[in-house]
């Protein structure tokens, strides 16, 4: 039996605070009116749970409870009893009964927050705070802005959510792969932003999370998987990604031996199911990637040619520069640096921190040591995090030492 | 049932080579059918073209007066074009009609939310 502490009770919260807020937003077609009661839930979880000890379903106790409490909220206020005879007529809890969630609610919900008629930032804002259940705080904190303004934007939102009529509803077939696309995005991206900062650690699991949780409600799309694979592989490599002194280790230097065997498992699982439906698109083959990169035993046991093919066909479906970059990458361990600092070259990357130190470890590799710390420099000056910018920093007196 | 304004805009001294009858008559013809459409759904509330903005006349308050003066009030580089008023039962539904009208007229249309008057 485990301690009932608030820890608990926030893992519970988070684990079932989208469920219950996505099936009361179906049941009184209200954002506001769900969040409140959810959070009021957990409150009084708070205060009981550690006394009385869990009950034998936490997350039907916060769904029915927060439902409860609405009904007790609208039930006050005149308009309130409008909306409740007409959404709730006849659907009173019994004591005992529990509200069953339907499954589609999340799927439902997520499809609301990501809807293209709201900003990216708004999107990936309101996935984490409605179906992530992280608090405004911890939304800003990962997206390194202030409260207040993550607060003004999540209220935008969801008024234009509210007073434009975006609908909470599964898109239908043939809008499903534009309305998908989003979706995706903002599981990567909050996966991405759980590679630095300081609740990290929170938006991966997060991320890896809310896609499973839509991957097994929408098994038939294979970029879905593709992507809980992707997610799954690259978190595989987690506790090889940095050194004691918190710098950023590359793929090269890695201990393989500390990477999550049963992560990698499971990808590999589904990249091999993918394989077989052969509906191939961009996640599912980063994930193919990265599933040969899990399968080598050492660096130099990479299958590049595999890896170069994989990047071939990444690029003919997104040709943008950084998959162009990242192929170049991959060449250059076919061909040599000289041959992929020849096509990064040729690519207009700007101040994109990671091209300048590939050009930086390719140039090292030949032997041109001053023109590398240029770029180790000119890498170091737009790094977004703490760990890259060390290694980085380390590179440069490695090679200006060199010179 | 939530309501929409689909507004076009023209750009300021865009206007285009100004058309024969038969080309108007040409143009004019799948736009007629959209509405036709919208009407059968039950969609469509009202539309109109506008003329353009130095048609238009401002009056507004100044001190304890009422004046009247030339030109829109909004000193912008777009003007209101036109716009239809729709019925749609969401946002969804609301895109899917700007959508039609935008293939047709090939330039964007902003779709935006009426104030529910009931309070919504």
């Amino acid at each position: 039996m485990p301690i009932v502490d608030d820890a608990l009770i926030g893992r519970i919260f988070r684990e079932e605070s989208g469920r219950s807020v996505a099936s009361l937003i179906r049941i009184f077609g209200d954002i506001d009116i769900a969040e409140d009661a959810v959070q009021e839930a957990f409150a009084l979880a708070l205060r009981k749970w550690p006394v009385n000890g869990l009950p034998p379903n936490p997350g039907a106790w916060i769904s029915t409870t927060a439902r409860n409490r609405a009904i007790d909220h609208l039930r006050r206020e005149s308009r309130g009893r409008e909306l409740l005879g007409q959404v709730v007529d006849g659907t009173e809890t019994t004591p005992g009964e529990e509200v069953g969630p339907v499954e589609d609610d999340r799927l439902r919900l997520i499809f609301t927050c990501c809807h293209p008629a709201l900003s990216a930032e708004a999107q990936i804002a309101l996935t984490l705070r409605l179906l992530g259940g992280l608090t405004t705080a911890e939304v800003a904190r990962a997206f390194l802005v202030a409260e207040p303004t993550m607060a003004k934007r999540l209220v935008r939102a969801k008024h234009k959510i509210k007073f434009a009529h975006i609908p909470y509803r599964v898109p239908s077939e043939a809008e499903l792969p534009e309305r998908l696309r989003p979706v995706l995005a903002v599981l990567y991206l909050t996966y991405n932003a759980g590679t630095d900062g300081p609740s990290g650690d929170d938006l991966r699991r997060e991320a890896i999370r809310l896609a499973r949780a839509i991957a097994g409600l929408m098994p038939d799309e294979a970029e879905v998987a593709g992507l809980v694979a992707l997610l799954l592989l690259t978190e595989s490599r987690w506790p090889a990604r940095y050194s004691p002194d918190g710098a950023l280790v590359l793929l090269r230097d890695q201990d393989r031996a500390s990477w999550n065997g049963a992560l990698i498992e499971e990808g590999h699982a589904i990249v091999r199911a993918c394989l077989r439906r052969n509906q191939p698109g961009p996640y599912q083959i980063q994930a193919a990637i990265n599933a040969v990169h899990s399968d080598a035993a050492s660096f130099a046991a990479t299958d590049w040619n595999q890896i170069l093919a994989l990047y071939d066909q990444l690029l003919s479906m997104t040709p943008t520069p950084v998959v162009a970059m990242n192929r170049a990458i991959a060449l250059g361990e076919i061909h040599g640096p000289q041959a992929a600092l020849d096509v990064l070259d040729g690519l207009d990357l700007g101040e994109y921190h990671l091209f300048h130190a590939a050009r930086a470890d390719l140039l090292r590799r030949l032997g041109r040591h001053a023109e590398a710390s240029r770029a180790y420099a000119r890498a170091a000056t737009s790094a977004v995090s703490e760990a890259e910018l060390i290694f980085l920093n380390g590179r440069l007196e490695t090679a200006r030492a060199e010179r | 049932m939530p309501r929409y304004l689909l507004s076009t805009h023209s750009t300021a001294g865009t206007t285009r080579e100004p058309m024969t009858e038969e080309q108007m008559r040409k143009a004019w013809e799948p736009i007629q059918a959209l509405e036709a459409e919208m009407k059968s759904a039950g969609a469509w509330v009202f539309s109109a073209r506008l003329h353009d903005p130095d048609t238009a006349t401002v009056v507004r308050v100044s001190g304890d007066q009422v004046v009247t003066t030339d030109g829109p009030f909004v000193e912008a580089k777009e003007h209101l074009a036109g716009f239809y008023i729709i019925e749609a039962a969401d946002l969804d539904e609301a895109l899917g009609w700007a959508s039609k009208v935008t293939r047709l007229i090939s330039s964007p249309i902003e779709v935006w939310p009426f104030v529910d008057t009931a309070g919504g």
